[in-house]
């Protein structure tokens, strides 16, 4: 990866975060070079760009490394004003903004938190997941848009938008069930709306292989946590 | 016509400070509604149902909620004396280390906090680590903004005044000013500056609310 202009993203195939980064890129029509990194073998360009937390994604801007998913998709919509992804005006902002950390905060690591834990832990992490649902089901009411920001997709439909293909593998990797599309009637509609954009859809992983990995992770996580408990 | 700006806030909550530091550089007028978290307002559930936390700002009937949320949409609304840089790069740098800051540093501080003293070897290494890499950050500047004080300098504001309150607890110097010449610079400047000044809450009983939390938590971590 030389130090020319350009856009570049380290990212990871199943990565969530990446795939947020990706999605963004797309949907402005921003071309970009991407580089696969193997989070388990991971080459000096992580460290070097990504020097406090070693992850990816990294966009790399003329040069200059953003990580942490969110931070990334704020600054590509500041930089590319076409196809915003956040609101005009300021306290819509605010509330995309809010609901953005919310959906990565209580809704994602909530459903992983139930994969990776076993016993009272996980039907703790469930019942957060159900509650995180819930909110999320009543602001999708509420807004009675087909997105989340409206009829075009946008902030928070990006970084909640990981459940929409991976929210299934999780469930079936950690035995546990979240997403009854009964209870949760405008969230599984939004699901099948965000996925049935051709560039949301395109390239996802395949499912048998997330299956594969989560089912890995998951363990190595669960097992890092015994070790910790019985040290 | 006029505004109505109301902050609901605790009398100790650094959350909160940022936006009360926040309305003052920006010269806002606002109404300030102290909230008892144990026993919480209709008014603060109604305007954060999901969280129930302060701080929240109510703009014209409108709440916003969560701290850095609140500071962006500060500075979106009222556009004079900016607290975040223009550049969309260095705006990116800002959130992040204000993340940071919130994320990592204030974990790893507050485990050494409620660490046992076998323990709390371990968790300074981790806590020093973090500061170092704040420290960097600061190289070649007075205030994490430039010369003035701006987003991140809010953001770590809590740390200014919690650093202090930890070594007196703890009998420990964590930010020397050898090993964190321009961190321990910074906290200076900026608990001296006047516009922040002036909004510490009282630090006698910030010591004692947490004393009491410490040696909860030690009661608590001691093997019965």
């Amino acid at each position: 990866m030389e130090e020319t202009g350009g856009v570049k993203l380290l990212g990871f195939w199943v990565s969530p975060f990446a795939q947020r980064v990706k999605w963004a890129l797309k949907l402005k029509g921003i071309q970009y070079e991407y580089t696969e990194e193997d989070i388990y073998n991971k080459s000096p360009l992580v460290s070097k760009l990504n020097p406090v937390y070693g992850k990816v994604p990294v966009l790399v801007h003329n040069g200059k490394p953003i990580s942490e998913s969110i931070i990334i998709l704020e600054y590509i919509d500041e930089v590319w004003k076409q196809a915003p992804l956040l609101p005009q005006d300021p306290y819509e902002r605010a509330q995309a903004r809010f609901w953005a950390k919310f959906a990565e905060e209580k809704v994602r690591q909530s459903v992983w938190e139930a994969v990776c834990s076993s016993g009272e832990e996980k039907q703790k992490a469930v019942k957060s997941a159900v509650e995180a649902f819930e909110e999320f089901e009543k602001e999708l009411k509420r807004r009675g848009t087909k997105f989340f920001g409206g009829e075009t997709i946008g902030f928070v439909d990006i970084v909640a938008g990981c459940i929409s293909y991976q929210l299934a593998v999780h469930e079936e990797v950690g035995s546990i069930k979240i997403l009854d599309s009964s209870k949760f009637p405008a969230i599984s509609e939004w699901i099948k709306n965000f996925l049935n954009h051709p560039l949301i859809n395109e390239g996802l992983p395949q499912k048998d292989q997330m299956f594969a990995y989560f089912s890995k992770r998951s363990k190595e996580i669960a097992s890092r946590k015994m070790s910790h408990k019985t040290a | 016509m006029a505004e109505e700006v109301k902050l609901f806030r605790t009398w100790s909550s650094g959350y909160a400070l940022r936006i009360v530091w926040a309305l003052k550089l920006k010269g806002i007028e606002y109404e300030t509604i102290f909230e008892d978290l144990t026993n919480k307002s209709p008014s603060l559930l109604q305007y954060n149902p999901i969280h129930g936390k302060v701080p929240v700002l109510v703009h014209d009937g409108k709440p916003v909620c969560e701290s850095l949320v609140i500071l962006e949409y500060v500075d979106e609304t009222w556009k004079h004396n900016p607290l975040l840089p223009q550049d969309p790069y260095e705006k990116s740098m800002a959130r992040f280390w204000a993340n940071f800051g919130d994320d990592k540093l204030m974990k790893s501080i507050w485990q050494l906090f409620i660490a046992r003293e076998k323990d709390q070897d371990v968790a300074a290494v981790e806590a020093l680590e973090n500061l170092k890499l704040v420290e960097e950050q600061l190289k070649g500047k007075k205030f994490f903004h430039g010369e003035t004080i701006g987003y991140l300098d809010l953001a770590f504001g809590w740390f200014a005044d919690f650093v202090s309150i930890l070594e007196e607890i703890m009998s420990l110097k964590l930010v020397d000013g050898e090993r964190f010449p321009h961190l321990s610079s910074w906290i200076q400047h900026f608990m001296d500056a006047p516009v922040i000044r002036d909004c510490w809450p009282p630090r006698d009983k910030m010591i004692i609310k947490y004393q009491v939390m410490r040696e909860k938590y030690l009661a608590a971590a001691t093997p019965k």
